[in-house]
């Protein structure tokens, strides 16, 4: 190990996170290897590593000969501030190797509020935050990951992103450079192939034009790149042949997810309107039971975990959901594995099953009603009604549990004090449920509701929505607020304004972001989802010096007509749909999930088949 | 008394492995070998595993105990290798066997206290550490039962030390009481610092090298 590494360790918070050498991590031979990536994960260890998608593509990698992928996090304030004085630059934890010298550095990007840490990592590991400072080959910057559905706020940053599902686009471009090195291209050829690879959007062959207003007049392919119109995301057609990985790191100390995490499927059937989620990992591909319960024992022997948890959007939505518990019930009972399904519906069946596989756990339920009337439910197509939630609190109650947490959105479309007031409402009648059927009233209820501020995103049915301001955030909270005063068996809690005020603003932002996110990194912003360092004032400082109005991005309703950052992005669901959705919405009418009847989204072109069978 | 006692040593990039978190290593790292560890009775059943003397975080060992039971005998000699297939980098099962002695008699504990000078040991350094360190009181910041750092005489918990001057490096060897109450030699640098300020080294690594019965015999 390194020696000033080693001096460091001593006075930082938790080292066992800086230093790798976990079981099951991949150390392959220097010398034996032609092609190296710093996968990087843009917030700390423990975050990091309870991230499926990495360890997926960390295992992809390193099957690949002459690959080795290794983890790279950024480190906490008091070791970025030893690693700073004390000259020692980014690092991957396998090999304890400086960043800059890898072929290719790689960001997972899972929300907005990490933008910061990649252009902290990029200064850390002693790289030009920009592309066009990085006139090499590599290290090549990529990124992927949710975020990069709108990758324009950190395109002058990134050479290229990967959209959609890594597993098949990642060995494909990682070909291509070693080709490219191998042959000594430079950046700019690499770049115009690459674009050629379905998948890959390379910011510098798009160009953004702006209107008079400050609205787009279009996003121009640069002419002579050869670069598609449009750049479609990836997916993985079957799930059973893609790369599950059973043999996975156990990190030596804790982390987040700190279990076994078995992917049913991808995608979701449901279409909730506000959900970016729900719309961009379409279609649904289901892995089959037995390849799950087979996975999901042999994942435990491997890791020692003594605790599995069934995850995907909508786990109740698992077709043999049923079947799949008793496959893996047997092992999980004689080897005191605790089997968690979060995410489950709140419907007798998903009730049935939670009270089975508890086994005397009586942990707090969680369910997400979004809004509080049927009318605005409705309007976001959240398939619950109120009767099913309520009867799935009394089965609850009645079988012992004694805490219900309640998530609601305020500022959805169309919300008005009504649906404000009828969120008050649905949790007294959980409240009232709770004092007809506990099974022990002396312990006494705990009914939490907590409420987030409606951020719209992008390639959503409300990507064209105002987020509301914050003056009506507040009053809207204040009302409920009001409205719970006597209510002493019911917490309120609602999110902090300003962390989703800023994601409203990246969310949907374009290119001219980037300058605002690299003034606000020097006016020192790091970690904003860490309540810890994140400072609000940093960012309208750094909206004011650029010149940006944030407003412009979070608060103001875009025309239908109006050409959208990341209209070269392509999911599968088209433009169409979702502004037929948008239009529901507004109707106030419900769209039927997947299973029960197809919408026509577009999505199932991604298959090879046309039609959708998940 | 456990059913049985495990010899491992820990190094490397482990030693920055926490107590709680070796512990849960351990336990994994049987799970995968298909041992099954006994777990304690009542409400919230735990495994019965339990270190014989922890190791602070940063330190490396060629001599750590753990004591466990497991649900039906196992072979002694052939675990650590079975073990070893299931561990992190860093940490190595050396030998297993029912323990001889209980935990209470263990007493003392032989470690290397290495004092790091960049720019080469002070001169006479060697000699007068160890004058410092056997002499008539030695005095650190170390927490008491409350918590809170108080000033200690911890001259009565060392046995022996000799420092032996290298070129870049000073190494006590140290013999100190390892409980009721134990010292953790780490703070033999601690008191290097307080008393000689002037010899204060640019860094510090413990090792340690046995842990010891009434008799001076390896504890078992
Ligand atoms: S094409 Fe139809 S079935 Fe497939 S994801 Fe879209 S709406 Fe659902």
């Amino acid at each position: 190990m390194d020696k000033k590494l080693e001096r460091i360790l001593p006075r930082v918070q938790k080292p066992a996170r800086y230093v790798g050498g976990e079981y099951n991590a991949v150390v392959k031979d220097r010398a034996r290897v032609d092609l190296r990536v710093a996968f990087c994960f843009p917030d700390t260890y423990e975050i990091g590593m309870s991230n499926l998608g990495m360890r997926i593509l960390y295992g992809v990698m390193n099957q690949m000969e002459g690959v080795w992928c290794e983890r790279v996090f950024a480190p906490w304030g008091d070791m970025e501030a030893e690693m700073r004085e004390n000259h020692i630059p980014l690092y991957a934890l396998e090999s304890g190797d400086g960043v800059a010298g890898f072929d290719v550095v790689a960001f997972s990007l899972g929300y907005e509020m990490a933008y910061s840490n990649v252009l902290n990592m990029l200064d850390l590991a002693g790289l030009p935050l920009r592309s066009t400072d990085r006139p090499g080959l590599g290290p090549l910057v990529v990124a992927g990951g949710t975020c990069a559905y709108n990758p324009e706020p950190l395109a002058p940053f990134i050479d290229f992103f990967v959209l959609g599902e890594g597993e098949e686009v990642t060995p494909e471009y990682l070909q291509l450079y070693r080709r490219a090195k191998a042959e000594g291209w430079s950046k700019g050829r690499f770049l115009r192939a690459a674009a050629q690879i379905e998948g890959i959007y390379v910011p510098a062959f798009c160009a953004p034009i702006y209107k008079e207003d400050g609205t787009l007049a279009e996003m121009r392919a640069v002419e002579g790149s050869g670069a598609p119109e449009t750049v479609r995301k990836r997916i993985v057609e079957d799930m059973d042949s893609a790369y599950f990985p059973v043999e996975t790191i156990i990190p030596s100390t804790e982390i987040v997810h700190d279990r076994v995490m078995l992917e049913l499927f991808r995608g979701c059937i449901r279409g909730c309107r506000f959900c970016q989620a729900g719309y961009v990992y379409r279609p649904v591909r289901n892995r089959s039971r037995e390849q799950l319960a087979d996975q999901g024992i042999r994942a435990c022997q491997d890791s020692g975990y003594q605790e599995m948890t069934l995850s995907s959007l909508s786990t109740s939505d698992y077709p043999d959901l049923v079947g799949l518990c008793d496959d893996l019930e047997g092992y999980c009972v004689g080897h005191h594995v605790n089997l968690n399904l979060p995410s489950l519906r709140a419907d007798n069946f998903s009730m049935a099953l939670a009270q089975r596989l508890s086994r005397g756990r009586k942990a707090g339920l969680t369910f997400a009603p979004e809004a509080g009337t049927q009318r605005l439910r409705d309007a976001i197509n959240k398939n619950l009604t109120e009767e099913d939630l309520l009867q799935s609190v009394r089965t609850a109650f009645s079988n012992g549990w004694s805490a219900v947490k309640l998530y609601f959105m305020l500022g959805l479309p169309t919300e008005t004090d009504a649906d404000v007031l009828g969120i008050a409402d649905l949790a007294r009648k959980v409240y009232f449920a709770w004092r007809e059927c506990a099974a022990n009233r002396a312990r006494g209820v705990r009914i939490t509701v907590s409420t987030s501020w409606f951020v719209p995103k992008p390639h959503t049915a409300f990507q064209w929505e105002a987020q509301i301001t914050r003056a009506e955030y507040q009053r809207r909270v204040d009302l409920l607020r009001d409205a719970f005063q006597r209510d002493k068996s019911i917490t309120y809690n609602w999110h902090d304004p300003e962390t989703s005020y800023l994601e409203a603003v990246l969310a949907r932002g374009d290119r001219r972001l980037a300058d605002v996110l690299e003034a606000a990194w020097r006016r020192g912003a790091r970690m904003d989802a860490w309540s810890e360092y994140f400072d609000f004032q940093r960012w309208v400082d750094a909206l004011a010096e650029c010149g940006v109005d944030g407003d412009f991005y979070a608060h103001r309703e875009r025309s239908r007509y109006e050409v959208l950052p990341w209209c070269r992005i392509d999911t599968g669901v088209t433009p169409a749909f979702l502004r037929r959705e948008r239009q529901r919405c507004y109707d106030s009418k419900t769209t039927p999930d997947c299973r029960t009847q197809c919408s026509g989204c577009g999505a199932s072109r991604l298959l090879k088949g046309g039609v959708c069978n998940g | 008394m456990a059913d049985y006692r495990l010899t491992f040593s820990k190094e490397g990039r482990a030693v920055w492995i926490s107590h709680l978190d070796l512990l849960r290593t351990f336990q994994r790292a049987f799970i995968r070998a298909g041992l099954v560890v006994r777990h304690s009775q009542g409400f919230h059943p735990h495994p019965v595993m339990s270190f014989v003397l922890p190791l602070s975080v940063g330190q490396s060992s060629a001599c750590e105990l753990l004591d466990f039971s497991t649900e039906g005998a196992l072979e002694e000699a052939s675990l650590p290798q079975r073990l070893n297939d299931c561990l992190p980098e860093g940490i190595r099962a050396l030998a297993c066997a029912a323990p001889v002695k209980p935990v209470r008699e263990l007493d003392g504990l032989l470690a290397d206290v290495s004092l790091c000078y960049d720019s080469g040991v002070p001169a006479g350094a060697a000699e007068a550490i160890a004058a410092t360190l056997l002499g008539e009181s030695v005095i650190v910041a170390k927490r008491n039962k409350k918590k809170q750092l108080a000033d200690t005489d911890i001259r009565p918990m060392i046995r022996a030390v000799t420092a032996e001057a290298g070129e870049d490096r000073l190494v006590l060897h140290a013999a100190v009481q390892a409980q009721n109450p134990g010292v953790n030699p780490g703070l033999l640098a601690a008191a290097v610092e307080r008393h000689l300020p002037f010899l204060r080294p640019d860094a510090v690594q413990v090792r340690r090298r046995a842990l010891l019965d009434r008799s001076g015999e390896p504890f078992r």
